[in-house]
This record gives C-alpha cells, sequence and structure tokens, in this order.
C-alpha cells in the first residue's frame, strides 16, 4: 500500500486504541472512582482544594456551575489583558517583544481563554517568555474549562433525577491534573526528544552557509505544543504553528502531534459511555462522529493527492499531490489529514498553508469548523453534538408517536427553545461576520485592498474561513488574510467570545433541566438512540441544519472557486 | 369496535365551499401571527406585491413584471392553501360536532317548579334551553330527553341511537353508575326525574366545538416545541437569506429581491409550519369520529404517551358477565335435587348470574310454587342470597367462605370433596357459587368468564406498543390470575375496590409512567382524575364524567385503545410530516442556489444538477413546488400517518425511509417535472 495513505490510517486506528482505555480512564476520573494514579494525584488535588477553599464533595446545581466557570474565565481575562498589554517591562522577555495593541490584546486574550487560540500576531516577535507561558496557562484551564462543563453534563445525563450534577471546581481541577498535565508530560518529553526546543534562553545564532548570521528563535516551546495539540488549542510557539521544524520536527512527530489533536475528544465520547454504562449508545455516538469524520477526509486526501487542476493544466507534473503549501517531510496525505483533523476538532494548529489547500479541501476543513461536533474541541464536541442530539430526538420521537424522551427524560419546549438558539447561533455568527465584512469590502475595496492577499472567491473563502475559525474556537486561519486590523481584532474577538460561552452554557442548562425532570422508563414504544437508524436521523440533522446552511456562502467560495479551475 | 356511522368524504363540497371562504378570512395577520413561519410567508407575499408595484413605476433591477407578478401569486397561493388546510380541518371538525349537536336542538322539555303557580312541584312545559343547572325536569315514555342531567328518581330504557349509533335499548337508573342521560336520546317505556347537571352551552360536546373551531383551543405541549423548533430553522434562513445580500455585492452578482424571497421561502418549512394545525384539529376530529369526545387537545396527545393501561375485567375483557356453567352436587346429593335447589334459590334473582342458573338448569321459572315463600336478597354482608320456602327449607347460595360460615355456625363440617370443587373452580378463572340448604352443604355452582373473542390480539397489539395492561377485578386473586393470563394481560388487581386502582395508578405514575383508564362509577371519579388520561363512559355519573378527560359516547371499554393509537398518530403526524418539510430543503437548495449566481459565475452551472433550464424557470418550478405540496399533503394531514405498532426503532426506520428518504427526493423529481412546464415560457 502507498505508505502515504498506511501512515494516515495508522495514526487514525491508533488514535481510537489509544482513545478507549484512555476514556475508561477519564470516565473513572469524573465518577470518582479510584485508579492506579490516585496515589499521585491525591495530594496534588488536595493541595488546589486547599489552597482555592474548594470543597470538591460539595453538590452544586448547573446554574451555580455555570457562574463558577464564568467567574474563573473572567479573572483569567483581566490577567491576560493586563500582561499582554504590558509584556514589554515584565520579566522574561530576552528578545524584546514589544506589548499588545489593546486591540490584539483582546483577540488574543479572547482567543487563548475561549480555548480558540486564533493569533492575529507571531509567536517569535508577538509576545515574551512570561506572554507565552500565560498563554500555556490558558491552554490547560480552558481545556479544563470545557471538559469540566461536559462532565456536568455527563453526570446530568447520568442521573436518574437531580438538581446537582457534580461540583464544577471539582472537575475542573481533576481535568487539569489527572487528564491534561500527565498526558502532556509524556507528549512533551517525546517532542523534546524530537529536538524541539525547552528553554528560556534568548534567541540563538549560526553563520549560514552564505555567510549571514541567522537569529534562529527558540523558547519553552515542548510544553506549549503538548498541551496545544492535546486540550485542542491549537496556538503555536511559533508564527507557522506545526509546520515549524522547531514546533514539528518529523513525520514521527507530526503522527504524535495529529494524534494528539482527536485523542481527547475522541476519548470523552468513551468516558461518556463508561461512565452511563451504554456501550452502544457510545459506538453509535463515536459512529455517527467518525462517519463524519472520514465523509471530510477522504476526499480531502484524495484531492490533495490529486493536486491542484490549475497547476495540472500548466503542464506541470504532481506525483506528490499538490505540495505548494505543504511541508515535504509530511507530505500531501498526511497534511490533508491534519487539515481536517485540526478543523473538525477545533483545535487549529496547522501543518500545511490551509490557503493552498485545493478549493474542495479548503470547503471539507470549513464544513468540519461549520459542523464542529464531529470529535470536536475537548468536551464542547460532545456538547454541541448534545444539540443535535436533542433535535433529533424530538423529531423522531414525535415520528414514532410519543412525546420525545433522551435517556428517560422528556424533551420539551425549553429545552427545544434552548436547542434551537444554540443550533441557530453558529451560523448566525459566521454568516453575519462574513456579511459585514463582504459588505465593506464590497462598499469599497481600495480602503480595504490590505485584507486580502486574493480577490474573488477565494478572497471570499478567506473571510469565511476566518469568521468559522473563530466562532468555531478553531483558530485556524485560511492565512493570506491581513487579520491584525482593529476591525479583525475586535469582531473575531466578540465572536470568539460569544461562540465559545454560550454553546457551553446551553447544553448545560438543557442536561441540567433535563436532570430536574422525573424519570420516564423505558418500553417498547420508547424511541431508541442506541440504533443506527437514530445515528442516521442526527447525521441527517447535523447535515441539513449545521451544513446546508453554509451552502449559498459556499456556493460563492470554495464551490465556485472549484468549479472556475475546471 | 364502536359503529363508524358518520362516514364522511375528505372533501365534501359544502365543507369546501366553508374553507375556502375561511382561507381568505385567515389572512388577517392577527391570526397569522400565532403560526411564525406562515407569518414569514405573509410578509414575505406584502414584499413581493410591494416589488410588483415598484417595478410598475419603472423600475429595472428586479426582473420583469410577469415573473414577479408570478412568485407573488405562487407564495399568495401558498398562503391560502396553508389556510384551507386548517380551515378544512375544521370545517369537518364542526360538521362532525354538529350533527351531534342537532340532536339536541330546541326539544320541549318537563320542567319541574319546586313552587308553581297553583301547585308545588308544578310540572310545565317550556324549550329545553330555558333550563339551567339544577333544575329538574321529568320524562315519560316517548319523550326527547331534552339535556344532559341525572336522574334522581326512577328507572327507564332508553334508545341512546342518536348519540352512539346503537340501535338497543340501555337501562338508565337512579343511583348506581348508570343515571346518566343525554340530551337528544329518547325515553322508550317508564318515566324519570331528572336533574340538569350542566349549563346550556357549556355541555361537553360545547366545549370540544369550541376546541375545533379554534375559539378556545390551545397548542398543545408538543405542538408549541415544535412551533420553537420550527421557528428556529426559520431564523436560521431568515440568517442565510439575509447575508447573502452582501455576499451577492461582494460577488459582485446582483440578486433580486424575488431571487431572496422564493429561496428564503422555499427552505423555512412552511409545508409542516402550513398543516400543523389542521393536523392537531383533525386528531380531536379523529377522536370525535370514534364517538370520544376530549376535553382538550392535549388528553389526545398523552393519550399516545400512556404506558398503562387499567382495564375494568367486565365488559372489556370477558363478555358482559359471569353464566353458570355447571352444577356439581356435594356426595350424596342427587343432580336433579341439586339442580331444583339452585334454580329455586335463584328465582327472585335478578342479577345476570341468577339468570344464567335458571337458563343453564332448563326449568321452567313460572312451574315452582313460591306462595309464601320469602326471598332473601343478596346483601354486601351475608354475601350470599337465597330463599326461604313455607315448609321450612331455607336454601342459601353465595361465596366459599361466607356460606362457609353458615356450615360451621350450624354446627356441621364442610364436605372436603366440596372445598376442593371449589379450588378446582377458582383456579380454572370461574367464580364457585356454593349452594347449602339448612346449614348443609348441596353442592357447587360454577361461574364462568367469557373472555371477549379477538381480546388477545388487542393485548398483544398495546404490548407491542410499548403498553402495559392491567385488569382490574373484584374476583378474588386466583380466578383474576387465571382470566389474566387466558387474556393475555400484564398485571391485573384482584378483589379491586375502588381505592385500590388510585393506589395502583398512582404506584404507577411515582416510576414516572402515564395511566390511563376508563371508568363510570361515581367512586372512579377520584382515580379518573389522577389518571393521565381519563375515560368516562356517557353512561356514568356526571362525577366521573367531571372527572375524566374525555367522554366515551358509545360506553365501550375498549375505546381506550383506540385513544391510544388516536394519540400516537396525532404525534406520528407531525414527526413525518416535519421530517418530510425539512428533507426537502436539499432540493430546494440544489434548486435556487445555482439560480441565483449562474448569471455572474458561470461556472456554478456545474451545482445545477437538476439541469433546470433557466434561473427563472428553476425560481419558479421550486415555489410553485413549495405550495402544491401543501394541498397535496393535506389528505394525510387529515387522515393521520398509519400506526403500525411494530416497535419504535422498527418504526423510526420505516418513517424515516418514507418520509425523510422520500421527503428528498420527491422534490428533485417534482421541480425537474415543474421546470420542462415553466421552461416554455420561461
Amino acid at each position: 500500500m502507498n505508505t502515504e495513505i498506511f501512515g494516515v490510517i495508522a495514526m487514525f486506528v491508533i488514535t481510537v486504541l489509544l482513545a478507549i482505555p484512555l476514556g475508561r480512564y477519564i470516565g473513572k476520573v469524573y465518577n470518582g472512582d479510584k485508579t492506579w494514579l490516585d496515589f499521585i494525584f491525591n495530594p496534588v488535588d488536595n493541595l488546589f482544594f486547599k489552597a482555592g477553599g474548594i470543597k470538591p464533595e460539595k453538590e452544586m446545581t448547573w446554574q451555580q456551575s455555570m457562574v463558577a466557570l464564568l467567574v474563573i474565565n473572567l479573572v483569567w481575562f483581566l490577567l491576560s489583558m493586563l500582561v499582554l498589554m504590558s509584556m514589554s517591562w515584565l520579566p522574561l522577555n530576552p528578545d524584546g517583544n514589544p506589548s499588545m495593541t489593546p486591540d490584539l490584546a483582546f483577540n488574543t486574550t479572547v482567543s487563548f481563554v475561549a480555548n480558540t487560540n486564533l493569533q492575529h500576531y507571531s509567536g517569535e516577535t508577538g509576545v515574551s517568555y512570561l506572554g507565552q507561558l500565560l498563554l500555556m496557562f490558558f491552554q490547560f484551564v480552558s481545556a479544563g474549562t470545557g471538559m469540566a462543563a461536559c462532565a456536568v453534563v455527563f453526570k446530568a445525563i447520568k442521573e436518574k433525577s437531580t438538581q446537582n450534577p457534580g461540583n464544577f471546581y471539582n472537575y475542573f481541577i481533576k481535568s487539569c491534573t489527572r487528564i491534561l498535565l500527565p498526558l502532556s508530560i509524556v507528549v512533551a518529553i517525546i517532542l523534546m526528544f524530537n529536538g524541539t526546543p525547552m528553554t528560556f534562553k534568548g534567541k540563538d545564532q549560526f553563520i549560514s552557509m552564505q555567510g549571514d548570521t541567522v537569529n534562529v528563535s527558540r523558547g519553552p516551546a515542548a510544553a506549549m505544543i503538548a498541551i496545544k495539540q492535546l486540550g485542542t488549542n491549537g496556538g503555536g510557539y511559533f508564527g507557522v504553528n506545526s509546520a515549524h521544524p522547531f514546533e514539528n520536527p518529523n513525520y514521527f512527530t507530526n503522527m504524535v502531534e495529529n494524534i494528539c489533536i482527536i485523542l481527547i475528544p475522541a476519548a470523552l465520547i468513551f468516558a461518556l459511555g463508561y461512565m452511563l454504562k451504554r456501550k452502544r449508545f457510545t459506538w453509535i455516538v463515536f459512529g455517527i462522529m467518525t462517519l463524519g469524520f472520514l465523509l471530510l477526509v477522504i476526499p480531502s486526501i484524495y484531492n490533495e493527492k490529486h493536486g491542484s487542476t490549475a497547476v495540472g493544466k500548466m503542464g506541470i507534473l504532481q506525483s506528490h499531490g499538490s505540495t505548494e503549501g505543504k511541508e515535504v517531510r509530511f507530505g500531501a496525505a498526511a497534511s490533508a489529514y491534519w487539515g481536517i483533523s485540526t478543523t473538525v476538532t477545533s483545535n487549529g494548529s496547522v501543518n500545511a498553508m490551509h490557503d493552498s489547500f485545493t478549493p474542495l479541501t479548503g470547503m471539507f476543513a470549513m464544513l468540519g469548523m461549520m459542523i464542529n461536533s464531529f470529535y470536536g474541541g475537548v468536551g464542547v464536541g460532545f456538547l454541541n453534538f448534545y444539540i443535535f442530539i436533542i433535535i433529533a430526538v424530538f423529531i423522531s420521537g414525535l415520528m414514532v408517536g410519543r412525546t420525545p424522551e433522551f435517556m428517560g427524560k422528556k424533551i420539551e419546549a425549553k429545552e427545544i427553545k434552548i436547542a434551537s438558539i444554540i443550533a441557530l447561533l453558529h451560523p448566525f455568527l459566521i454568516l453575519v461576520g462574513t456579511a459585514i465584512a463582504s459588505r465593506l469590502y464590497a462598499h469599497d475595496p481600495t480602503a480595504y485592498a490590505g485584507w486580502l492577499n486574493n480577490p474573488g472567491n477565494h478572497g471570499f473563502s478567506e473571510m469565511l474561513y476566518e469568521f468559522t475559525s473563530s466562532s468555531a474556537n478553531n483558530g485556524s486561519g485560511f492565512e493570506g488574510l491581513g487579520d491584525n486590523t482593529p476591525f479583525w481584532n475586535i469582531a473575531c474577538g466578540t465572536v470568539m467570545l460569544l461562540a465559545r460561552f454560550l454553546p457551553i452554557i446551553g447544553p448545560v442548562a438543557i442536561a441540567g433541566i433535563l436532570a430536574k425532570k422525573k424519570y420516564v422508563p423505558e418500553s417498547a414504544g420508547t424511541l431508541k438512540t442506541d440504533t443506527s437508524t437514530f445515528g442516521i436521523m442526527v447525521f441527517a440533522v447535523i447535515f441539513i441544519v449545521a451544513a446546508l446552511s453554509f451552502f449559498p456562502a459556499l456556493a460563492l467560495g470554495p464551490i465556485s472557486e472549484f468549479f472556475g479551475m475546471r | 369496535m364502536s359503529i363508524h356511522r358518520r362516514t364522511q368524504r375528505l372533501f365534501e363540497s359544502s365543507l369546501v365551499k366553508e374553507a375556502l371562504g375561511q382561507s381568505f378570512i385567515k389572512l388577517n395577520p392577527r391570526i397569522m401571527f400565532r403560526n411564525p413561519v406562515m407569518f414569514t410567508v405573509e410578509i414575505c407575499t406584502a414584499i413581493m406585491l410591494a416589488v410588483c408595484i415598484w417595478i410598475l413605476t419603472g423600475e429595472k433591477t428586479q426582473g420583469g413584471l410577469v415573473y414577479n407578478i408570478i412568485v407573488f401569486a405562487v407564495l399568495f397561493l401558498t398562503l391560502l392553501f396553508a389556510n384551507f388546510a386548517e380551515a378544512i380541518a375544521e370545517a369537518r371538525g364542526k360538521a362532525q360536532a354538529d350533527s351531534l349537536r342537532k340532536t339536541r336542538e330546541d326539544t320541549p322539555a318537563k320542567k319541574i317548579f319546586p313552587v308553581g303557580e297553583i301547585l308545588t312541584n308544578e310540572v310545565k312545559i317550556v324549550p329545553s334551553s330555558q333550563l339551567s343547572k339544577g333544575d329538574l325536569f321529568l320524562c315519560e315514555a316517548g319523550d326527547i330527553i331534552p339535556m344532559d342531567g341525572e336522574i334522581i328518581h326512577g328507572i327507564a330504557t332508553i334508545d341512546e341511537s342518536a348519540i352512539t349509533g346503537e340501535s338497543a335499548p340501555v337501562i338508565r337508573e337512579a343511583g348506581g353508575d348508570k343515571s346518566s342521560v343525554t340530551g337528544g336520546t329518547k325515553v322508550l317505556s317508564d318515566h324519570i326525574k331528572v336533574r340538569v347537571t350542566t349549563e346550556p352551552g357549556e355541555s361537553f360536546l360545547d366545549k370540544m366545538i369550541a376546541l375545533v373551531e379554534g375559539a378556545s383551543r390551545q397548542k398543545t405541549p408538543n405542538e408549541i416545541a415544535l412551533t420553537i423548533l420550527l421557528a428556529g430553522f426559520t431564523l436560521i434562513f431568515i440568517i442565510v437569506c439575509v447575508t447573502l445580500e452582501p455576499f451577492g455585492k461582494y460577488a459582485n452578482t446582483p440578486i433580486t429581491i424575488a431571487a431572496f424571497i422564493s429561496l428564503f421561502v422555499c427552505l423555512i418549512p412552511t409545508t409542516i409550519g402550513g398543516l400543523l394545525s389542521a393536523i392537531g384539529i383533525a386528531g380531536m376530529d379523529r377522536a370525535l369520529r370514534a364517538n370520544v369526545i376530549t376535553k382538550s387537545g392535549k388528553a389526545v396527545e398523552t393519550a399516545g404517551d400512556v404506558d398503562t393501561l387499567l382495564l375494568d375485567k367486565t365488559g372489556t375483557i370477558t363478555i358482559g358477565n359471569r353464566k353458570a356453567t355447571n352444577f356439581y352436587p356435594a356426595n350424596g346429593v342427587a343432580i336433579d335435587a341439586f339442580i331444583q335447589a339452585c334454580a329455586l334459590s335463584s328465582l327472585a334473582d335478578e342479577t345476570p348470574e341468577g339468570k344464567s342458573i335458571i337458563e343453564l338448569s332448563n326449568l321452567d321459572k313460572n312451574s315452582f310454587n313460591t306462595t309464601g315463600a320469602k326471598f332473601i336478597e343478596f346483601t354486601a354482608e351475608t354475601r350470599s342470597s337465597g330463599i326461604d320456602l313455607p315448609n321450612g327449607l331455607k336454601i342459601l347460595k353465595g361465596a366459599f367462605d361466607s356460606i362457609r360460615n353458615i356450615i360451621t355456625k350450624a354446627g356441621n363440617d364442610f364436605p372436603v370433596e366440596t372445598a376442593d370443587r371449589v379450588k378446582i373452580i377458582s383456579s380454572n378463572g370461574g367464580t364457585p357459587l356454593v349452594v347449602s340448604e339448612n346449614g348443609k352443604v348441596l353442592g357447587v355452582i360454577e361461574l364462568q368468564d367469557i373472555i371477549k373473542p379477538g381480546i388477545n390480539e388487542r393485548f398483544e397489539r398495546l404490548r407491542r406498543m410499548g403498553i402495559k395492561t392491567v385488569m382490574v377485578t373484584g374476583d378474588n386473586p386466583l380466578t383474576a390470575k387465571f382470566i389474566a393470563e387466558k387474556a393475555g394481560v400484564d398485571d391485573f388487581i384482584a378483589e379491586a375496590k375502588p381505592e385500590d386502582k388510585m393506589v395502583y395508578i398512582k404506584k404507577e405514575q411515582q416510576q414516572g409512567k402515564l395511566v390511563a383508564m376508563m371508568g363510570d362509577g361515581t367512586n372512579d371519579a377520584p382515580a379518573l382524575a389522577q389518571a393521565d388520561v381519563g375515560v368516562a363512559m356517557n353512561s356514568g355519573t356526571a362525577a366521573a364524567k367531571e372527572a375524566g378527560n374525555m367522554v366515551d359516547l358509545d360506553n365501550d371499554p375498549t375505546k381506550l385503545i383506540e385513544v391510544v393509537e388516536i394519540g400516537k398518530q396525532l404525534l406520528m403526524t407531525r414527526g413525518t410530516l416535519t421530517t418530510f418539510s425539512i428533507a426537502n430543503d436539499v432540493a430546494k437548495y440544489f434548486a435556487i442556489v445555482p439560480a441565483l449566481f449562474i448569471i455572474s459565475i458561470p461556472a456554478l452551472q456545474g451545482l445545477n444538477i437538476m439541469h433546470l433550464h433557466s434561473p427563472e424557470s428553476a425560481i419558479l418550478s421550486a415555489v410553485i413546488f413549495n405550495a402544491i405540496i401543501i394541498p397535496l399533503l393535506i389528505p394525510l394531514a387529515l387522515k393521520g400517518v398509519a400506526y403500525k405498532p411494530i416497535g419504535a426503532s422498527a418504526l423510526l426506520r420505516r418513517n424515516l425511509l418514507v418520509y425523510g428518504l422520500g421527503g428528498v427526493i420527491v422534490p428533485f423529481i417534482g421541480i425537474k417535472l415543474l421546470d420542462m412546464i415553466v421552461s416554455i415560457w420561461f
């Protein structure tokens, strides 16, 4: 078999094989069951609980959990604004990098607190080491926030009838200490052994063969790269992210990092299965997500392997596929696989230039973010998927002649209202944002000429991609977009903020409300949610509600470009 | 099964005429506002009208006048079709209700005035409309009962065929559970004194009519949730369409208002939006057609969710009453003498059991000499009845334990073989009646329940629907168990007292289950009120009817099963049409989106997978399809999607295939066919 394809398949298989036991472990952590790592982590957690005055056994209502979530995020937001706007004269700045402008600081802060890691700056010149360390801290806690919210939902689904689906702080601390931290240490060590720097020294220097002196940026990168992949953050240490030889030195590290991208989102599904003791349901959810992922990734790999039609027309042989904008050490297939993995999971780290993907691959990457629930971000991926489950349960419940129920709880007007608003929010933010940008540009193309590298369809894709990436809390860029301007910083920052917290609060609210309801035992007339028929229903809802809403926009962007190239 | 007499064609011309008029009246925005999906269509129609006028004043950028007028006309039709669906459902419901109401047109009533002009309790003939709650009236043989009421004195045979369609007369009498009479029915014999139980215009039927007419129709919880979801979809498509304007600007693709509006109207779920209220009304109408009057739309919907069904044994599971099937004399008693004694003891017994004993004995009632005999009536304490003959013989028959008490009190032993026989009869589902003569056992009469033919299959059907059936009976546990097994019910309550039903219902509800029950007696009223779906029989007491949320005019205990299916159909019809409506969007996107951009981006011809002729023809075909699918689906909305008890997953698979996949494919074909016609002009 073609080794490139084999490499991709191997990555996926290893991901799933690792996700299953990890999911069991995560399930145990959230259940409060004993694990073999307790002897290390019990003292660590107790330290945090004591320091924070947290009583992990104290039950919280879902509203209390959400207030806690918002408050700690607000604290981080203020802290980050402070540091980023004053880091030029704070310690740990060997390269003398400047402070950020307020709009860029706002964008960067929101971006990291919201687990998006959209970077309108370049790491080498844009932030100090202190700034990098602070951002790394956010990569942990924002991932932990998402996972803790997801744990609240898991617990709410699990309990037959409860007011208190668990303690947010407890889930949050444990997500960081017991799941993210140990995995990150392992991954960081692997990266260090493969050449990723981990130092506090300033720029290194060497003299090139032409005799020029070249400054090489370095820093505490290995640690940050590990968590950026595991926590679906995606914010790179260096500007070009995982295409940089220090961030992603070789094919092996590429595999490790790519596995990390999907690992925890996939493992959380198995964690749910462990907690609910519903294997079939887990496999249905995992199956739908995998089906969606494969439907995006297979044509993408095919497209990249076959190269660009436009380049082909010039008579250039593309035996290695479309290589423009890609690293030769990874190749077309692994780059396409990464491109889709990073967009479906809201990770956003890149190992290739997404701007240079063939039009349809670019569209599939966007679709991954528009749907945002095929695995999805850590924790939040399932929360998004949960919304689609609720809508699918409602319609199919009616179709079998019963008031719809999910896991023994009746779905009624209130839940549908919340689910509708959340399902609506994502297309709203993306389309309205892009519409405003299009409007401004169309109104006065010369004034905004700096925005777009490419006019026409591709330029449209660049704007659409930027808002999609912000709203999906993804953080990757199509690039080619002059995005460090007040408009883009503030617009994207606002979108990220709304798209982060509302889709967390919505599903938690639904789960919390459902948890309080009376449990209805299953009967032969109850809709089974662990059948492939129901899986198809969920998939159809995702396809029609999430994907097709963007069809007109995509038609003007990548689809026009695709047909235009032929 | 009830007799469905009032069959009606789906579109009777008189109803269609009325509905057509209503379709226009319902265009009033204030009425339209109740339905957010169709309300947005109404706004779009108004915008299109404005566009047409704008073009008339000389605007050139919005395409041809004829094309715009057609878009406007099609949108207008879409509105009318949706209104028509609702109106025809209402008209049918009303016609149904009217035919019932006709039976109670003004009839003369013999009202009793406690203090009359001349006498106290004077009887005067007044029109029935002058009767109000609490009034008393008299009815004699040949009279039409003027108002719903409760008999307070007397007994009468009544012809209820006007209401139930059943021609066999029924007996109604004061006291007990069969004391209710319905206005419009006819007294055949005897005379009764009746107290009016409802104010004029407030009978169940009047309430039902108001429900159907929409005046007091409230949306059911599922309907509200679905409306919210549909409004959510509508909002998404508003965003999709509004943002297209700047996108088009950016791509230098001017999009006409007609194209925007068409895309929007096609994408929003107009099919289900237009049919939603019709489906709800049709559900209540179907209940009425099954001779069940519902007090709210919610009750019908809840019926579809029922998990547990409480059914009285007598009349539901077994035919009428027990019948004597065998005589078992005790040792040393001659069979003929025993039969003679049995018949003697039952001479004055007017219960169906007593009559059946005479029947089985094959003896002539009149051949007995009963002069000077004293009949011993059945009482709840003695639980036995019989005869005291002048020659000193005292024959008693009754339940095993009560007779045993008498025997042992008389100092005699209860024969072992008779006790064994009693056990055998009980364990075979029969009821033993022990007969004694002056403190000595004569033998046992076996009474057997006759299980209704076909009831087994009905319970099997319910089980496949996921509904648990519970038999309620006064029988002892052994008998109850036998009948329960034979009939195929899942559980039973034996030796049931009225409060046992209540306890059972509460227990089930505690587990989160919805319970339905049927009842008639006043002592059923609390349980009827407690049950999620309580169906009271029309013959039942006023209290029972007040407590339940449905009234069955046929007094047919198996009606619950039909009600459950009607409820399920109602929800299914909504679900499947929603799926169909949303699935349609796939084809509509592929029809309209290329049409929007093809002029300025010819490359997008590649998206025109249906090869529609021109942008105009594509848009027109899509909106026309969107409009005509509504009337095409009206019959389905009114009749309801057939419910098949094949299990939820299989049902979902089936409906998803028919309405989901069908909903994807049908518009592709429909729009293509329409395009072939429209392309002649555009």
